[in-house]
């Protein structure tokens, strides 16, 4: 178990080199760079630009360096010193102005998956057992609507509902705005849950949707295996027998869930926090990404795909706890 | 059987499943009556319903069967005064509940699949105990202990905490047999609890069972396919087909006497550990397959497979099962006084019909140049672990095999699963590059060592080696029409055509037609078949290349004793026709007795036996093949109990395997000198014959005829 642990995380070190090194080569890889786009943007403003003030800038951001040097000097700011580079366009660290949003983003996160397993969890236990009645179509028909809506007409259509229907005099963002800059205190926690189903309901439901499919599938396959009738044959109650025994198997997809479901709800977090404005790492990565400011971008990118790498790996350990097939099939 | 002594009674029981294309009627009418204390074999091809027959006893029919008529009669509460018909009770209540496992277990065919990976064994035995007993845990967990040596099985407390898949097949059926057992019922249903095992484990378990049964006193209902099991095991014997049971008797009589046409085919059909085949000798097959249920046959329903009906009654009138003779019931017109014509009996099955013209004999070794010569052949799998996923060791699953096979001669290779044969087998025809060691193989043009040829050059030498596979399910690719299947190594690849000329395809449909398929099949899709079918389809591919060596890996362990009797023949007539040389893989010696014309016996990686089949199967001199010989249950009741020692534990892993002489760790002749410590060379104790045994010439071992063998 030690060995496998160890052995995931040292093979972890290469996968982040990879990814880092993708994502500053992507980054670089649209025309130009942040100070054409400054300075296109000053132009079309009618302002007139220095050069050589241009020229400094470039100097001093090392823009004129090339790629691999730009790259050394970002990441080894960052391993040594936890330095990300600064921001272009808000010209603050990246490291202050992540640390801002970051924490919102993994509750949002975090929350987003409970709540996708509190709803496809019973939901897909239920068709399973009742497969093809009224419930299971009910169900399924649901699930397909929510994989085949767009994120952000869900979004847009649920800020409707807030605004005329709920009455809500704020729909979007996390916090009211007596509470945006308040300290944190009962009133702020229960004023974010009060913010944070919206975008929770938004996000979550095509993961739900897929989820419950996955754990339909799999609970069928599981109770048709020779283990359910040698159970029963042993006279267990059906509704043990069916927790004990073919539920612990399809429970894997649930663990697994934290791998795959995180890359998926970061892409759509970034479309639906924008719809919705709301104050995570999403829409500070599509500003970045429009500006080409480099290292905010490159950082957010970076720290998205460390958390789902560890998302991966915990998933993994979680699945191995929980399954002797794998605990004993590693070495 | 009095009233006293029967402890369940089914009546007319019919059990259907709805599908979208009809009712499927899987059981339909079944009579069974079980005596306490006896073994009840229920016996028949698959597709019988014999599995359903049993499974409707504890109402554990997967929807949609159902249960439509009849009655389960429950006898064995000895407070009820009136017996409690199981049929109707609710199959998710708490009566059929309690019943389940404290009174009626059962045992399943894939004891793998039968156990959750997900909790030890330990636990599911101490949860199977609670169910029914008020134990405590500690209490329960005593017992669970104690019921795993029960069944045999070594360091039980240790045992107690593996997984299903740390423990082997054999193993497994020994967890499942000490659940089932672990609140004494009186009625335990095994639906084929030894078909997925091997013959040494068949033995033991089939040897623990019958001595669990004679300790408890609990009635057993064992349903198979095997006769040879049957002849082992039953008191009385249901023969089921098309579900409804058209046999019924005790085991002699229905051994020695069979009644039903269907009874006589079915012991016809199966080669007999013993009686000799020989070049000459045929199976008698019962024709065609066991029909799809929604095609049940008007009148009686095996009268389509009948070797001597009765007359157009067989077509129109459903049979009344008939007392014969007092004794044995059989479900016949034959036995119909109203039916048959007056004077006249059931003709006897033609057993056995031997072919007039003797084929050509094998050529003498001796003249011609063997086909395949294989010298010192090892396959080995590396065992990586550890950090850095180091190889650490070898799973030596060939290691060091010489053969040669003869031109037209059928070679069989026999062994325990895990022994390397299937390896061998896949190394012969180059599906996988050996370790070292030659591959010779001989033909006109002089000899190539195919172990050393690249990939590139072996290309012509494809279409001489062939090899049948054991599934004929997995084998065939179902995107493929038979046409494709069998044109595919005619197809040249350079010029990618994806059209098959008439010269091709005429190729594929005289092929089709020597294989028993008819010719209009080729459009088909695998699908379309069943299993025999296929396994005919595949021989036709492997031998439209027209090859000189087939490597036949299991080729019939996956068939019905009948369609397994038809392939076996179609392979003999091929042989001869195309003068073709086997390579014959299998685990079953009665079939490989029944075909080949020397046997190789492999033992983890080596060959430790070889000689012709009538010398090995009389006068084996290697410990091993008499373990082997002596766990084949033979069909025939009066020879029963007459064998040797069971071979004790488990195969040693090949990664380590023990130090001297492999087997000496389960040899029942282990000696004190040189077996633990030097490891035996196969050398020649007698003209063609070989063994790897220092002890050979010194022991006193049994053959399949004279009781004992020794040295001459």
């Amino acid at each position: 178990m030690l060995t496998f642990v160890a052995r995931r995380v040292a093979l972890m070190i290469p996968t982040l080199v990879l990814i880092s090194i993708v994502t500053f080569t992507i980054i670089q890889l649209p025309p130009g760079d942040f100070l054409t786009t400054y300075v296109t943007n000053l132009s079309a403003q009618g302002e007139q630009v220095d050069p050589a003030e241009v020229a400094a800038l470039r100097a001093r951001y090392g823009l004129d360096e090339p790629l691999p040097a730009q790259y050394l000097t970002w990441i080894w700011g960052i391993v040594s010193d936890g330095d990300f580079g600064r921001s272009f366009e808000w010209n603050r660290p990246v490291a202050e102005m992540i640390s801002d949003r970051l924490p919102l983003t993994i509750v949002f996160m975090a929350a987003t998956v409970v709540f996708t397993w509190i709803i496809a969890f019973p939901i897909g236990l239920y068709s399973a057992i009742r497969q093809y009645s009224i419930t299971d179509y009910v169900a399924t028909t649901i699930g397909f609507l929510g994989l085949a809506i767009p994120n952000f007409l869900l979004a847009l259509a649920l800020m409707w509902m807030g605004l005329n229907v709920f009455g809500q005099d704020s729909v979007g963002g996390l916090f009211s705005p007596e509470y945006r800059d308040a300290a944190w205190n009962l009133g702020k926690v229960l004023d974010l849950a009060g913010h944070l189903w919206v975008p929770m309901v938004v996000l979550g439901t095509a993961g739900t949707a897929g989820l419950i499919r996955i754990l339909r599938a799999n609970l069928l396959d599981e109770l048709r295996k020779p283990y359910v009738t040698a159970a029963r044959a042993r006279g267990m109650p059906e509704r043990r027998l069916l927790l004990r025994y073919p539920m612990r198997v399809a429970l894997n997809p649930f663990v697994s869930t934290i791998g795959w479901v995180l890359p998926v709800l970061i892409g759509g977090e970034v479309i639906v926090s924008s719809v919705l404005s709301l104050e995570t790492t999403g829409p500070l990565l599509l500003s970045s990404l429009q500006s080409q400011d480099m290292y905010l971008a490159g950082s957010i990118i970076l720290l998205v795909s460390v958390m789902t790498v560890i998302g991966t790996l915990i998933s993994d350990l979680l699945l191995a706890w929980l399954d002797p097939r794998i605990r004993h099939g590693m070495a | 059987m009095s009233r006293s002594d029967v402890l369940l009674d089914v009546q007319g029981l019919k059990t259907h499943f709805g599908t979208d294309d009809g009712v499927v009627r899987a059981v339909d009418g079944v009579d069974l009556s079980l005596a306490r204390g006896r073994t009840t074999c229920l016996v028949g091809e698959s597709g019988c319903g014999k599995s359903i027959t049993a499974r409707s006893i504890l109402q554990l029919v997967d929807p949609p069967g159902r249960i439509t008529a009849g009655h389960v009669w429950w006898h064995g509460d000895p407070d009820a005064a009136e017996p409690a018909d199981l049929a109707a009770l609710d199959p998710r209540g708490e009566r059929m509940r309690a019943m389940r496992g404290a009174d009626i277990s059962m045992i399943f065919q894939e004891p793998m699949a039968a156990i959750s990976p997900m909790y030890t064994v330990g636990e599911q035995l101490v949860e199977a105990i609670q169910l029914h007993l008020p134990l405590s845990r500690r209490d329960a967990t005593d017992k669970a202990v104690r019921l795993l040596g029960r069944v045999g099985i070594p360091r039980p407390e240790q045992r107690m905490h593996a997984y299903s898949f740390q423990l082997s097949g054999g193993m497994c059926q020994r967890v499942m047999i000490a659940m089932a057992l672990a609140c004494e019922p009186s009625l335990l249903i095994a639906d084929e609890p030894t078909t997925a095992l091997d013959v040494t484990t068949q033995a033991r378990i089939l040897d623990l069972l019958a001595e669990l049964q004679a300790d408890t006193g609990m009635a057993m209902l064992f349903i198979t396919h095997d006769l040879g099991v049957v002849a082992e095991i039953a008191d009385d014997v249901a023969v089921m087909y098309l579900g409804q049971v058209v046999e019924e008797g005790s085991v002699t009589d229905v051994f020695d006497h069979p009644r039903h046409p269907y009874t006589q085919a079915l012991i016809a059909s199966v080669p007999r550990l013993g009686s000799r085949g020989g070049r000459t000798s045929r199976l008698a097959a019962i024709e065609g397959i066991v029909p799809h249920p929604l095609l049940r046959p008007a009148g009686c329903s095996f009268h389509p497979r009948c070797h001597a009906p009765v007359g157009d009654a067989c077509q129109e009138l459903p049979p009344e099962l008939h007392a014969v003779d007092g004794g044995p019931a059989a479900r016949c017109h034959w036995y119909d006084d109203a039916v048959r014509p007056e004077g006249r009996t059931l003709p006897v099955i033609p057993v056995a019909p031997t072919i007039a013209v003797t084929p050509p004999a094998p050529v003498p070794r001796e003249e011609a140049a063997p086909v395949l010569e294989v010298r010192d052949l090892t396959v080995h799998y590396p065992v990586k672990r550890g950090l850095l996923n180091r190889t650490v060791g070898h799973v030596r699953a060939v290691d060091g095999v010489s053969l040669t096979i003869a031109p037209g001669e059928t070679l069989g290779l026999v062994g325990e699963s895990g022994c390397g044969k299937t390896t061998l087998g896949r190394a012969v025809v180059r599906a996988l590059a050996p370790t070292s060691g030659q591959i010779r193989y001989h033909d006109d043009k002089g000899t190539v060592d195919l172990a050393a040829l690249p990939d590139s050059a072996l290309r012509a030498y494809r279409g001489q080696v062939r090899m049948i596979f054991q599934d004929p399910f997995s084998a065939l690719n179902p995107r493929m029409t038979l046409l494709q299947l069998l044109a595919e190594p005619f197809r040249n690849p350079a010029l990618r055509r994806d059209r098959i000329g008439s010269e091709t395809e005429q190729r594929v449909a005289d092929m089709l037609v020597r294989v028993g398929l008819r010719p209009e099949y080729m459009r088909r899709y695998p699908h379309a078949f069943s299993g025999g079918q296929r396994q005919r389809v595949n021989i036709a591919r492997a031998l439209i290349t027209r090859p000189r060596l087939v490597v036949a890996d299991e080729a019939v362990s996956a068939l019905d004793v009948s369609v397994r009797a038809q392939i076996l023949n179609l392979l003999a007539d091929l042989r001869d026709e195309y003068d073709l040389t086997y390579l014959f893989i299998s685990h079953d010696l009665s079939v490989v007795e029944h075909l080949c014309d020397r046997v190789a016996v492999m033992y983890l990686g080596r060959i430790v036996e070889t000689t012709t089949t009538d010398r090995l199967f009389d006068t084996p001199r290697h410990p091993y093949t008499e373990a082997l010989l002596s766990a084949v249950p033979v069909a025939d009741p009066h020879r029963r109990g007459d064998r040797a020692a069971q071979l004790p534990d488990e195969l040693p892993d090949p990664a380590a395997p023990p130090p001297g002489c492999a087997f000496h760790t389960r040899c029942p002749h282990v000696q004190a000198e040189r077996c633990g410590t030097e490891v035996p060379q196969l050398r020649g104790i007698a003209p063609d014959h070989d063994v790897a045994c220092h002890h050979a010439e010194a022991l006193e071992l049994r053959g399949v005829r004279n009781p004992i063998s020794s040295p001459s």
